[in-house]
């Protein structure tokens, strides 16, 4: 597997998020990726860069633009150095908020995506990785 | 502050969301059509969505929460344009916006809110 490019952006204020939309949207046009897997890959972004924000206090989201075998990939991980998530199992379960979320977020956004990494402790931070191939 | 226009046509509202909101933006526009709602005592909202090339769980639920507003105001809600690759992906994200009506274009989302007007 060959990184063939990668970058970082902000995640810190509400307008960051839009942003991660619209880089995410931009890379994964770049990865030649039809319309219906960008747009569930745009939404996976949404709902983690929203997460980064409002619970993780604000972080970043590194991406990666992947070529393995002939096929094209997007990485893209979200991290924070916020209070972490206690019970993942919880965490990962349709409709659980500990705010005034749909708790839809994570769940939704590992099956919107090929790939879905969740690493998390308490105290330790929350860092989320997802990716999409062509 | 930026706001979403929300135009009135007779007894409708009609809302077309341009650009790309950041979650604020979507809870003035959900506060500015409640207050306009009473304040027209409007019988209907049309949301024309068209342009989005997006929709999580924040927009969703917003829209949801416009819908449950406005029935209790007495107007009904139509959301028109949803693009195919947004429904798909809000059926996978797990959003299916139960009791929102949806058109698919703007000529038919207002024939819907006539008939449903007319029929009360
Ligand atoms: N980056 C994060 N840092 C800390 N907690 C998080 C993070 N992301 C998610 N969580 C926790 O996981 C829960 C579920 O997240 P999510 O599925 O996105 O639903 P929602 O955002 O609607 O609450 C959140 O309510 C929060 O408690
Ligand atoms: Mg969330």
């Amino acid at each position: 597997m060959n990184v063939r490019s990668s970058g970082s952006q902000p995640v810190r204020v509400e307008q960051d998020v839009v942003m991660a939309r619209q880089v995410s949207r931009k890379l994964a046009q770049d990865c030649g990726m039809r319309l219906i897997d960008l747009t569930k890959l745009v939404t996976a972004v949404s709902e983690l860069a929203r997460n980064t924000m409002v619970y993780g206090g604000g972080g970043d989201m590194d991406w990666q633009i992947l070529d393995d075998n002939g096929r094209t990939g997007l990485r893209l991980t979200f991290r924070d150095e916020g209070p972490g998530i206690p019970d993942i199992k919880l965490a990962m379960t349709d409709g659980w908020t500990s705010g005034g979320g749909l708790g839809l977020g994570l769940t939704g956004a590992k099956r919107l995506v090929d790939e879905f990494e969740l690493d998390t402790a308490p105290g330790a931070g929350t860092r989320v990785t997802i990716t999409r191939w062509t | 502050m930026d706001r979403i226009p929300i135009l009135q046509m007779g007894q409708f509202l009609l809302v077309t969301i341009q650009v790309d909101m950041h979650d604020q933006l979507a809870m003035t526009l959900q506060d500015d059509l409640s207050e306009r709602i009473s304040a027209t005592s409007a019988r209907g909202v049309l949301i024309d969505i068209s342009a989005l090339d997006m929709v999580d769980s924040f927009i969703g639920r917003m829209i949801s929460t416009i819908s449950g507003l406005s029935r209790i105001m007495d107007a009904e809600t139509v959301v028109v344009g949803l693009q195919p690759a947004v429904a798909i992906t809000l059926v996978e994200l797990g959003l299916t916006l139960p009791g929102v009506s949806t058109a698919l274009n703007v000529e038919r989302g207002m024939k819907l809110l006539r008939e449903r007007v007319a029929a009360q």
